[in-house]
């Protein structure tokens, strides 16, 4: 009944420095209650994570400003990728879920975005952007209380299945959701305050794109806020003991079905928040932006960053935005015309995700983290060794 | 636990059942390899659900037990083998256990309210607490895969303790442990059954005569005696249960699974 555990290590004391947690391993960091390290920023988990996010803030606000136009809507496109990616690191990091759904949930949050600012007087964006949270977040409960039944191969297939369906429904209901074409996202205007704010900060002149980009900015950490609150806490503890041991999870007295469906509602909310930035910057809401290369993009996102790390899910989630121009541009340096050139950057991406598989199986973050705590140990041995 | 009868399908795992594990004592269970013990234990918390007969505990009846409930009812048990939390840290695993003293829910934890923090450093008390008496706070930090398993092993009788059950279910727990270190076992269970109730699967025969006060003994699914180590010692049929093989042939017409 317990799963087989490591027969290797025995009562003779040897250490295993492999760890069979590796795929997840960017997902371990202790919950802040259970730190034993030392560390600069202050313990109260609040004000850490206050503090983090204000030195973010103040690097997204650099980043914006000493970019160009172009940069900065690469970067409201990194936003939101960022916001869906954050969302399904936890679900597959900590709780061990795996969704191919996540792009269809992404679908749920920009069309409600779409039709809501449809009206004649639309409500103000904060609560468009709610009703879309709220509304992805049911949907997704719906799935969750279904997928938390599930393991592995069936709850990718389950989730397959709402990938390839749900953006279906955008053609069945044609005359509401635009079939094909889609529906046009009038994006509200940036307030008063904003260009006063841009000018104030760099005098550069305040665009429409430039205010998208902040949307995205604002929203992103925003949601990474929360996440880290969550994933530090007990809930993210709670997750990974989940993830790693059912029985042994139940026997403490957790309602495993109940904490697999919060992780699953949790992760969606994000793809209903970040469908809903996605459908402003990008003013379209179509079904063939949410196909289920969308679904698998982030989750290739989240493998190459590093499962589990929100840090991770924005590294992949960039490489996601930038690496297919920067090696369309490379190509067409090397002399090769524009469909070849633009045809180099899939190929580039797969060969990116092989090596970073073979090489960090535990992804960027993971594979960082494994050799911080391997050293450690080594430290830790050969310390008890002297003494 | 009175008259429990499991099937598998066809097979009978246990038939007509009873132990009563006295407050305050240490209960051992024993027998042959698939005699039920496990299956037996595992219907005391739960996992598997018995076709027949009651489980009693503190003067109620537990109808449709689940695991998840144990705690609550202040029982714990530690799992065969190791069974920890791989990707938490010792500390972190012992704080699992200490589930269901949290009091900070998923709204404090998303908006990391104070009274999230303050919870947490009553769980980690706790925690440490165990930890202590068990002499591993050291490992307090590591993650389970890089210690000795003996050091393993205590984790998870950590993370069965902090719980503060009033009955704890042990499944093996001296596997793999030298012989010093089951002896320090069977000191530390001693210890415990001030505080609390213990039911005990063992196959180390001197571990179990010495901190048991009763012992039950099953083979094949049958209960074949009941009693003080003394008594259970001294009983024709537990040698035979054992050595069964070798005492009769015929002995074994009854269809007893190896």
């Amino acid at each position: 009944m317990s799963q087989p555990q490591d027969t290797t290590a025995t009562s003779s004391g040897e250490m295993s420095s492999e760890s069979p947690t590796e795929s997840t391993a960017a997902a371990n960091a202790p919950s802040a209650g259970a730190s034993t390290g030392r560390s600069l920023l202050p313990s109260n988990t609040l004000l850490r994570h206050l503090l983090v996010l204000l030195l973010c803030a103040v690097v997204a606000v650099v980043l914006l400003e000493s970019t160009d136009q172009f940069t900065n809507s690469q970067l409201a496109q990194l936003s939101y990728y960022a916001i869906a990616a954050g969302g399904l690191t936890v679900l597959t990091g900590l709780n061990g879920q795996i969704s191919l759904g996540h792009g269809a949930l992404m679908a749920v949050g920009a069309y409600t975005t779409a039709l809501f600012l449809e009206a004649e007087e639309p409500l103000p964006l904060p609560v468009v952007l709610l009703v879309a949270v709220l509304l992805t977040t049911l949907v997704g409960a719906l799935v969750g209380v279904a997928a938390a039944r599930l393991h592995g191969p069936y709850l990718a297939g389950a989730t397959l299945a709402l990938a390839v369906g749900l953006p279906g429904l955008a053609l069945y209901f044609r005359e509401w959701l635009g079939g094909e074409q889609g529906l046009r996202v009038r994006a509200p205007r940036a307030p008063e305050a904003f260009d006063g704010f841009i000018g104030f900060v760099s005098g550069n002149p305040a665009s429409n794109t430039k205010w998208l980009a902040y949307l995205g900015a604002i929203c992103l950490l925003i949601t990474f806020f929360l996440l880290a609150n969550l994933a530090r806490s007990r809930v993210g503890r709670t997750w990974r003991a989940v993830r790693d041991q059912e029985v042994a999870a139940e026997l403490a007295g957790i309602d495993l079905g109940a904490w697999r469906v919060l992780a699953f509602v949790v992760s969606a909310a994000c793809a209903g928040l970040g469908g809903a930035v996605l459908a402003l910057v990008v003013r379209l809401a179509a079904p063939s932006g949410f196909t289920l290369v969308l679904s698998l993009a982030l989750l290739t996102a989240i493998v190459i960053g590093g499962l589990g790390s929100l840090f991770g899910a924005l590294l992949g989630s960039a490489l996601l935005v930038f690496l297919p121009p920067f090696v369309t541009d490379l190509g067409a340096d090397l002399g090769l015309n524009n469909t070849e050139a633009a045809q180099l950057a899939p190929f580039v991406y797969g060969v990116v995700l092989v090596v970073v598989m073979i090489f960090a199986p535990a992804g960027v973050v993971g594979s960082v983290r494994l050799r911080w705590r391997t050293w450690r140990a080594r430290r830790a041995a050969s310390a008890a060794g002297r003494a | 636990m009175t008259g429990i009868s499991v099937s598998f399908g066809g097979v009978t795992a246990l038939s007509d059942v009873s132990l009563t594990v006295e407050p305050g004592q240490v209960h051992g269970l024993i027998g042959p390899n698939g005699a039920g013990k496990t299956t037996l234990f595992n219907v005391a918390c739960g996992l598997v659900r018995p076709t027949q007969g009651r489980i009693v505990w503190r003067g109620e009846e537990l109808r449709r037990l689940k695991p998840k409930q144990l705690t609550r009812l202040g029982i714990s048990r530690t799992l065969q083998g190791v069974g920890l939390f791989r990707g938490l840290t010792v500390l972190e695993n012992v704080m699992v256990g200490a589930h269901r003293h949290a009091k900070a829910g998923f709204f404090s934890a998303l908006f990391a309210v104070p009274t999230a923090d303050r919870d947490e450093a009553r769980l980690r008390a706790r925690a440490l607490a165990a930890l202590d008496e068990l002499d591993a706070t050291a490992y307090a930090g590591r993650y389970p895969d890089s210690l000795p398993y003996p050091v393993q092993k205590r984790v998870a009788l950590a993370r069965a303790l902090v719980v503060e059950p009033e009955l704890l279910l042990l499944d093996e727990p001296a596997s793999g442990l030298s012989e010093d270190e089951m002896h320090d076992l069977g000191d530390l269970i001693r210890a415990l059954s001030g505080r609390m109730s213990v039911l005990l699967v063992e196959h180390h025969m001197d571990l179990v005569m010495r901190v048991c006060d009763r012992i039950t003994v099953l083979d094949s699914g049958e209960q074949i005696a009941a009693g003080t180590p003394a008594e259970v010692q001294a009983d024709p049929a537990v040698t035979e249960a054992y050595l069964g093989d070798e005492v009769e042939v015929g002995a074994g017409a009854d269809g007893r699974e190896g």
